[in-house]
């Protein structure tokens, strides 16, 4: 029995995606109001439709740069907003961000709400950037030990998922290969070439275990969507997609994740995503079986894998073993994974990629279209607390 | 001939406190590794912070340890941010009297290639800026 879906994504926009640093002289305002206004004109609205904001990441747009209600409104000419709130802590909060969304439209405190994530990498590459932030007190029990990115606090997790489970850099492979292939054909994705096991296993080694290829892509640009009621959603441009079940949140064994490695024994080899899957499918009325495709938040190929084992696609343990029979490929796997590329291969926007996917999918345009899809999953993080998922539908 | 595992110069390593870390990095100047014990349930917490997240107790206990330390997890990191070419053993450690607490911490002089988890390390303590000690690991004698 699937839920009743009270609001849905109508617009999705986003800009042309450019190698880390590339966007110069466009900013951050400029980049997050060009795919706010493509998502409207996505929607059939217009910029004076939108009432609300429902961000992530506290705001913030990267690390050390933020997005402000007050800019869009002014620069955008919204005349009046209702709401305006951000999921806390990082890139985690990506597909929770919808629920939000819907929290303030099923209470009424707005009608029309934008979600977006800009991201502009001239000053600071995130992929270092635990080595760049100033010492506090509870990093400065991680930091002084060289992990200096994301990437590098999850191959502690990684190694210690190799050891307990026999999980093989084979899988990794996989993961960044078969989103390389699904990334071929989309005219936005920054890496299209093919990549070859040869080209992986020959890479260079960042954090052992993972390689260049294990790490997503640095990248300038904005993605942004609109949520509305399924009531209103019927009389927009396009075909609604129903927000079937959004949830975030975690568990304390997860905890502080990347400033934090107290995690219990299961919890530590894991993407943190168990509890949030649990209540995402409760509400939604589902279970694994039902979802068509996943769009997986893919910083670092093996969170790809812990996340399959987190929301169910196989056992606890199995991910190396369910990724390498060539389950998450598009053409042949039982559930198509990162349809778009990924942030491994198409382009890194904390996430909003995923969302952007998960619509077209629903709506049956996607570029890589996984025949009679119905349901789509999207997740955001593996990261601090929260991270979140969404189930996406179909419109009837 | 691989090149052993090093550390961060020390010079590049900058850390701050405040009063519930302070006495852990005022006890590594002296040479002793000790980890924050609830004076109230027993349970050991690290970092430390002000609250027993076991029992909500404020009060706490230092406990002196031994200095022996379990590999649980490591990364082999290649390269750091104007190190290009350093290359470091980053361990998530297990201390065998602090049940349930870990620290990151650095595995040094040592082969990468040979490190495992369970490995057995000991303590050392290197200087680092602003007249601060760094507990870092060694391979157990």
């Amino acid at each position: 029995m699937r839920a009743t879906s009270d609001v849905a994504i109508v617009g999705v926009g986003a800009t042309e995606y450019y190698r880390r640093g590339q966007s110069w002289p466009r900013t951050i305002t400029e980049l997050a109001g060009s795919a706010i206004l493509a998502a409207c004109e996505d929607a059939g609205l217009t910029a004076k439709d939108i009432d609300g904001f429902a961000y992530y990441s506290g705001a913030g747009a990267g690390y050390g740069q933020s997005m402000d209600t007050a800019d869009f409104m002014e620069t955008l000419g919204i005349p009046e907003v209702t709401f305006t709130a951000a999921l806390t802590s990082g890139g985690g909060g990506a597909a929770g961000s919808i629920g939000l969304a819907r929290a303030a439209i099923v209470a009424g405190d707005a009608n029309v709400v934008v979600t977006v994530m800009a991201l502009q990498q001239a000053r600071q590459r995130l992929g270092s950037v635990f080595a760049a932030v100033p010492p506090s007190p509870l990093n400065s029990f991680i930091q002084p030990s060289g992990l200096s990115g994301p990437g590098h606090l999850m191959s502690v997790l990684t190694r210690r998922h190799m050891h307990d489970y026999g999980t093989r850099r084979e899988a990794f492979a996989e993961i960044a290969l078969s989103q390389r292939e699904n990334a071929a054909n989309r005219p936005k994705a920054l890496k299209k070439e093919p990549l070859t096991r040869a080209d992986y296993f020959n890479a260079r080694m960042i954090a052992e275990p993972l390689c260049l290829y294990d790490f997503c892509l640095e990248t300038d640009g904005a993605v942004a969507v609109i949520t509305t009621s399924a009531d209103r959603a019927k009389d927009l441009k396009q075909k609604p997609v129903p927000v079937v079940a959004a949830a975030h949140g975690g568990r304390r064994e997860w905890g502080r994740a990347f400033g934090w490695m107290g995690m219990p024994g299961e919890n530590f080899a894991s993407s943190g995503h168990a509890p949030v899957a649990k209540h995402l499918y409760q509400r939604a009325g589902v279970g694994p079986a039902d979802i068509d495709v996943a769009l997986l938040y893919d910083h670092f190929s093996p969170m790809v894998l812990m996340q399959l084992e987190d929301y169910g696609f196989c056992a606890k343990g199995e991910g190396g073993e369910f990724v390498e029979s060539g389950a998450i490929r598009y053409k042949g796997g039982s559930i198509p994974v990162n349809t778009h590329g990924g942030q491994l291969s198409e382009a890194y926007i904390i996430g909003m990629t995923h969302i952007k996917e998960g619509v077209e999918q629903m709506r049956g345009t996607a570029i890589n279209q996984v025949p009679d899809a119905e349901l789509a999953l999207v997740s955001g993080g593996p990261a601090a607390l929260p991270v979140s998922g969404l189930i996406l539908g179909r419109d009837s | 001939m691989t090149a052993l595992a090093t550390a961060l110069p020390g010079e590049n390593v900058h850390i701050t406190t405040d009063p519930y870390t302070e006495p852990f990095w005022q006890a590594a100047k002296e040479d002793r590794l000790v980890a924050a014990k609830c004076a109230g349930c027993g349970t050991f917490r690290m970092p430390p912070t002000p609250f027993c997240p076991n029992c909500q107790s404020r009060e706490v206990e230092w406990a002196q340890l031994a200095g022996r330390a379990v590999v649980y997890s490591f990364s082999v990191v290649h390269g750091f941010p104007g190190l290009p070419d350093i290359t470091l053993v980053a361990a998530v450690l297990e201390l065998p009297d602090a049940p349930g607490a870990r620290l990151v911490s650095n595995v040094i002089d040592v082969d990468p290639a040979q490190v495992r988890i369970g490995d057995e390390v000991e303590v050392l303590f290197s200087p680092i800026a602003e007249g601060w000690k760094l507990p870092l690991f060694r391979p157990a004698g």
